[in-house]
Parts: C-alpha cells; sequence; structure tokens
C-alpha cells in the first residue's frame, strides 16, 4: 500500500494559513487537494495541471474577470466565495453567453483561519454547482499578516454565444423599453447593515444570485434583446449612465415604477442613500424593443430570480445621455452618475 | 413606507402646486429662501420647482454645514490628525471637503493619517474606549440639530473618564447667520438680493423651538415659516409664506408642527447649555465673521477641547480663483453663474464646498438639476416630456 501523500490531515478547526501554503512545496499542494480540489472537484481540474484544456465548438467566446474584495467576508445572505462565483458568471452572461468554466485566483493574508477558508470554498463549490459552470483552474497565494485583509479572490470566466445573440451596451435604441429584473440596492444594504461600527436591524439579505440561468431562457424567448447588465457598483443610476454614454440616447424613468423593497428604502432615508444608487449582485437590466417587453417581462417573473421584475422606463432621443427621471411627487430630475463613493468595499 | 409616503404624494402635491399658483399674485415674484440644505436637497430630489409657478423661486440659503465651514478650520483638522498621531473621526461629508493646497481629509488619509467616518459621536467615543492609547478627535460640525449629540458624548467621555478624547468644535447657530444675512449690504441696500421670507430648518427648530426667530421676522419684517424636509412640507410652506405676503404679514409660522413646538426641546438645549458657551464671533464661509453664531467648548470641560489640549492656529484661507461658492451661499449668485461649475468643479472634483455635500447647491444644481440648465457646450435645454395624464 502505498503511503498517504499527507499522513497529517489540515486541520480544518483550528488551524491558520502559514505562510508556506503559498510558497509552493508540499503544504500548498495539500492545501489545494484538502481544501480547493476537495470541493471544486471536477475531471478537468482534477488533471492536476497548470492550465485547464477544453474543447469548445466553433463560435463567438466572451471572457470576462472579476476581483473580490469585499468587507466583511460574510455578510447576509452571501459571502465573498458564492459572490465571486456569481460576479463572474453574471459578466459572462450579461452577454447572451452560455457561462462555462471559471478560473478562481485567491490571495490569502497569513493567519487566516483554515475554517473560514474551508467554508468559503464550500459556499464557492455549491454556487458553481447551482448556476452549472466549473471551476477548472486556480492559484493560491499567501501574503504577510496585515497585508491583505482575509481573502481576496478573482475569478474569470469564459462562455460561448449562441448564434443570433448580438447583445451589448452600445446597442439601445431610441423607443426601447427599460425592465429590471427585482428590487434594487439589497446587496448593498445588507453589507452595510453588517459593517462593523453601523450595525442595524434589518432582514435584508444580499440578492447576490447567477443570473445565468434566467438569462438563458430570456435569450431563448427574445434572441434580439438589445442589451443587458447587472447593476452592480454605482446601482441603476450609474448603469443607465453607463449604457446611454456608449448607445448616445437618454433615459426616462419611472420612479414609482423601480421596485425597491420597503426595508431597503427605510435603511436608505435612515443612512441617506439613495436605493438607485446602491449595488445589486443578482439583478439586471434588460433594454429591448417594445414589442419584446411583455414577453421578456413574463419570462422574468417566472424566473425565481425575476420575480419582482418590472418595466421602469423607456430610452429616448438625447444626445447628451442624459438619464431623467418622473419623480413619485410629478417633478422630474436628473439621475447622474454616482459621485464619490457610497459605500466601502462591496464586492 | 409608513410615515414618509404619505409626505411624498404626487396627487396632493399637484393640487397643492395649484392652490399655489391660484394665491400667488402674477403681478410680482416671490423670494424664499430656503436657509437649509436639506431643503435644498429635497426641492432637486423630488423636483419641487416643476410644480411652482415661475413667479415663486427658490433662493438657496447657507445652511449646509459643509458648505460654511471656512477652510482654515479644515487645514487645522488635517493638521490635528497629522501632527498628534490621532485619530480623528468626523461625519462622511466633511472628508471630501478641499482645503489649502488640494487637500482635504480624503487625502490626508490616503497618505496615511488616521482619519475614520463616522455616524454618530457614540462611535467616536467607542473608538477611544478601543484605542486607549491614541488621541480620539471627534471632528464636530452642524447647526443646532448636531449640537447636542455632542454635549451627550463630552458629559459621557467625562463621566467615562476618558483621557483620550477630545471635540474639535465647529458647531454654529441658525439664527444668528439668517440675521447676518438680513443685514448684509447685498440685501439691505444693494438691492442685489431680494429675499421676500423664509423657511426655517425644522429639525434645528426641534431643538431651539421657533421663538428665537421671531425677533427679527418683527424687525426685518421678513415672515418665517418652519418646514418640515419632506416635499409637500416645503410645498405647503411656500404656500404659507406666500399668504403671509399677500396679507401682508411677517410672523413666524410652524408648518412643521408634528415635531416642532415653540419652545422645542428644553432637555436639549440645558445640555447644550450646560457643555458650551457662545464664541463672540466664527467665521463662515461666504459670510465672514458674523458675531455670536457659533459655539465653544466651556471651560469646565476644557480637558475634552481640542483647541485647549493641542495647538489650533487661527489659519487665513481663501477660495480657489474664481468659486463662486462665498456668493452662493449667501443667496446672491447661482450655481450657474459659477466659472467652475461643472468646468472644472464637479462632485468628483470638487473645488469649492458647496459642490461636496449633496445638500450643497452646486451639488444639487449638478446631480438633479442639470437639464434644466443650458448644456456647458451646446446651450440646449431638454425639458422631460411628460405623457398625458
Amino acid at each position: 500500500m502505498a503511503a498517504k501523500r499527507f499522513p497529517m490531515k489540515l486541520n480544518l478547526k483550528n488551524g491558520q494559513v502559514e505562510m508556506v501554503h503559498g510558497s509552493g512545496g508540499r503544504a500548498m499542494a495539500q492545501l489545494i487537494e484538502e481544501i480547493f480540489v476537495k470541493h471544486f472537484s471536477n475531471d478537468l481540474l482534477n488533471q492536476g495541471n497548470d492550465q485547464a484544456m477544453f474543447h469548445v465548438d466553433a463560435g463567438r467566446m466572451v471572457m470576462s474577470c472579476d476581483g473580490h474584495v469585499i468587507s466583511p467576508l460574510f455578510f447576509p445572505g452571501g459571502d465573498i466565495g458564492s459572490l465571486s462565483v456569481h460576479g463572474t458568471v453574471n459578466d459572462v452572461a450579461m452577454s447572451g453567453a452560455k457561462a462555462l468554466y471559471l478560473s478562481a485566483s485567491f490571495i490569502i493574508e497569513e493567519g487566516y483561519p483554515l475554517a473560514d477558508l474551508n467554508r468559503i470554498v464550500e459556499s464557492m463549490a455549491a454556487a458553481a454547482k447551482k448556476a452549472d459552470v466549473m471551476i477548472v483552474t486556480g492559484d493560491t497565494k499567501v501574503v504577510e499578516r496585515g497585508k491583505g485583509d482575509g481573502v481576496f479572490i478573482t475569478t474569470t470566466g469564459v462562455g460561448v454565444v449562441p448564434e443570433g445573440v448580438n447583445i451589448s451596451g452600445d446597442k439601445a435604441q431610441v423607443g426601447d423599453v427599460v425592465l429590471v429584473s427585482g428590487t434594487m440596492g439589497d446587496h448593498g444594504v445588507a453589507i452595510m447593515s453588517s459593517r462593523e461600527g453601523l450595525e442595524f436591524e434589518t432582514e435584508i439579505l444580499s440578492d447576490s444570485a447567477a443570473l445565468n440561468g434566467l438569462i438563458t431562457e430570456m435569450v431563448e424567448a427574445v434572441p434580439e434583446i438589445h442589451c443587458l447588465r447587472d447593476p452592480t457598483r454605482g446601482g441603476l443610476a450609474t448603469t443607465l449612465n453607463e449604457i446611454a454614454l456608449q448607445s448616445v440616447v437618454g433615459m426616462q424613468l419611472v420612479e414609482d415604477d423601480v421596485p425597491v423593497h420597503e426595508d431597503v428604502k427605510a435603511a436608505c432615508e435612515l443612512l441617506g442613500l439613495d436605493p438607485l444608487y446602491v449595488a445589486n449582485e443578482g439583478k439586471l437590466i434588460c433594454i429591448c424593443a417594445p414589442e419584446h417587453a411583455d414577453t421578456l417581462l413574463k419570462v422574468m417573473q417566472n424566473h425565481e430570480y425575476g420575480k419582482n421584475a418590472a418595466i421602469v422606463g423607456k430610452v429616448v432621443d438625447d444626445e447628451h445621455g442624459f438619464v431623467q427621471m418622473e419623480t413619485t411627487f410629478g417633478g422630474s430630475r436628473i439621475v447622474d452618475w454616482l459621485a464619490g463613493e457610497q459605500l466601502p468595499r462591496i464586492c | 413606507m409608513k410615515y414618509v409616503d404619505e409626505f411624498r404624494d404626487g396627487k396632493l402635491a399637484r393640487k397643492l402646486g395649484k392652490a399655489i399658483a391660484q394665491e400667488a399674485d402674477d403681478s410680482r415674484t416671490y423670494n424664499l429662501m430656503e436657509f437649509c440644505g436639506g431643503h435644498t436637497h429635497a426641492i432637486f430630489r423630488y423636483g419641487v420647482q416643476d410644480l411652482m409657478p415661475d413667479n415663486v423661486k427658490f433662493v438657496h440659503g447657507p445652511g449646509c454645514p459643509v458648505c460654511v465651514l471656512p477652510i482654515g478650520r479644515i487645514d487645522n483638522a488635517i493638521a490635528l490628525v497629522e501632527e498628534n498621531d490621532a485619530i480623528l473621526c468626523t461625519y462622511g461629508d466633511m472628508m471630501r471637503v478641499p482645503a489649502s493646497g488640494r487637500k482635504s481629509l480624503l487625502k490626508a488619509k490616503a497618505a496615511g493619517a488616521d482619519v475614520r467616518m463616522v455616524y454618530s459621536t457614540q462611535d467616536a467615543l467607542k473608538l477611544a474606549r478601543e484605542f486607549p492609547d491614541k488621541e480620539v478627535i471627534f471632528f464636530a460640525i452642524g447647526f443646532e440639530t448636531t449640537t447636542p449629540p455632542t454635549a451627550v458624548a463630552i458629559k459621557q467621555a467625562q463621566a467615562q473618564g476618558l483621557k483620550n478624547f477630545t471635540v474639535f468644535c465647529n458647531h454654529v447657530l441658525t439664527p444668528a447667520a439668517i440675521q447676518h444675512i438680513l443685514q448684509s449690504p447685498e440685501v439691505r441696500e444693494m438691492g442685489a438680493v431680494s429675499i421676500d421670507g423664509f423657511f426655517g430648518p425644522s429639525h434645528v427648530s426641534s431643538v431651539i423651538g421657533t421663538e428665537p426667530y421671531e425677533f427679527f421676522a418683527e424687525e426685518f419684517q421678513r415672515p418665517v415659516v418652519i418646514a418640515g424636509f419632506e416635499p409637500l412640507d416645503v410645498m405647503q410652506s411656500a404656500l404659507m409664506l406666500i399668504r403671509q405676503l399677500n396679507e401682508g404679514r411677517s410672523e413666524v409660522e410652524n408648518e412643521y408642527t408634528r415635531v416642532v413646538t415653540r419652545e422645542g426641546n428644553l432637555k436639549a438645549q440645558s445640555l447644550v447649555a450646560e457643555v458650551f458657551e457662545l464664541r463672540r464671533e466664527f467665521e463662515w464661509r461666504g459670510l465672514g465673521m458674523v458675531p455670536y453664531s457659533a459655539l465653544s467648548i466651556k471651560e469646565e470641560f476644557a480637558e475634552f477641547d481640542a483647541e485647549v489640549r493641542f495647538s489650533v492656529p487661527k489659519i487665513v484661507a481663501y477660495d480657489v480663483k474664481g468659486c463662486e461658492c462665498p456668493s452662493i451661499l449667501r443667496g446672491v449668485k447661482k450655481p450657474t453663474d459659477c466659472k467652475l461649475f461643472g468646468t472644472v468643479c464637479t462632485p468628483e472634483n470638487p473645488m469649492g464646498s458647496c459642490m461636496v455635500s449633496s445638500e450643497g447647491a452646486c451639488a444639487a444644481y449638478w446631480s438633479y438639476g442639470r437639464f434644466r440648465q443650458p448644456d456647458v457646450k451646446g446651450g440646449k435645454v431638454i425639458k422631460i416630456e411628460k405623457e398625458a395624464a
């Protein structure tokens, strides 16, 4: 019988990450095997090469990467692990592509509890499984205590775009309809509520979720969707401004039609924030021709991640690219880009 | 949202708008100054001006606490944290206000100074308990609304025997500033600014009551209506001011009856009186030296006074050339009259204080009202197309 590679298992109860775990030696191999490979296990990763090799059919591929530095690492409704999968899967999927593979690069601070790292990796694996993507390659670095903030995770995703789908931020056209897939601001408020020094009681959970399943159904129903984007940092307001700038159009929103959770409204009122600028991690903005709006709205509302989907406005002719909004009150105002930072380290 | 949505009801707003249009006399204009940045923010955020007749105009006043703090005091705060290896905590908006030499607290933080944003004085006290070996300085700003919490913190620090907690006090007073504006040459003699009436800040009056305004409503013959911060409050208060003006009255009226009384919060007032005393004068950005317009910490609490424990020299600092913040704060100029507005001065890169806080007139103009202004390049005014109801 061959000797065990690592006679003493990692202490996942009380152990911590040490510099040696990033040194490239046996200790690192053990960390990878007993935490990363154990949870991410798939044929491509398990080959143990420095790269993953896979076959793709001819066509267009998309690639996107996203660094995750959120604080705190565990928050109501998720953690940095699930977030690092959702964030990148969503960025890939917003092109209409089917997300296939992810890479994951970990920068871990010396002294970080192995138990917490294990929890994060478990959560990442569960998120990848639910989103039906594989984590096929990765990297581990350890930095000295005080030189990191627990764990930073960078993920890269690749996917394949179906034939006939051309979704891009510069394709919004005058007369198009603007839809959102649900309530705005849940993620940012959930993070805020758990930030040190600012704890307040709320039932709000982060909306962090992979939207590739929802997008697949939307693209199947209406392959001609013009734009899809997830309103993460900067919220709905900033994302619409980005699209308006790219497409050289204006937008006109109706405040009453923008779904915002009552608790998020209340928290924003208290903290002096505007939910339109607060981050989401499981919502999308869809811009489509008016004749497709109802179909897409139904598809969204029938999906677990689009129950509160709504039509919130339309695309108008405006060379300045202004986003304007009819307020609940009956007046109108500009909805500008986010200035400064509303919240620190939210994703 | 309960108790909030009721005050943002669009249907009621349109009714009120009609009532205002009916009562407002077409042959004159009504220049109504909202003293407080909270009102400025509400007016822009909800598009209140859209619902008002053209001859009712809002004049934006100096009531944004970060806007009126002179640059020298921010220079002082930066020096306090840098020279004393201290933790300086303050409210969020203060962090980005430009100081001399293109510095700000945020930039000092990036350069290594320990500057922290807090949401309340209690957070500052907590820091002082957590870091007993560090000096924790609370950079206190604000009008009468934020003064009682500072008084409470100082009293708690005394009760807890904290030796490392001090307050850099910059609390200022509303009535003194309004009186100063009315006495300014632009208003009194030159006629450059016409102010027919005032919206009094309701949160200030929840502490001081309505009584402190009675003297100058009478003396200067200007009506004052203590107005809540919801958009319907602002409209209702405008109607009350217009009525007073039409009837030739100059009284202090209270629109915000759900909170404000004539005498205010006596407990808060006595706390403030216990801890603070009047400064003989204090510099306001835009207004210059205003007599008896600010508070300092009383001698018996001197150990918690950063100006006593550390060296806080008087710094005379000047605004960026071309910056019209001083005139804008007095209501003499509009943000769009400033050459820097929207060109080099934007919320991302504020040159003047009015562009920093969401309560500043420039930031409100830029963020919410830009479409109303001729575009910087094209000169085109864009109006929202309204669908038939």
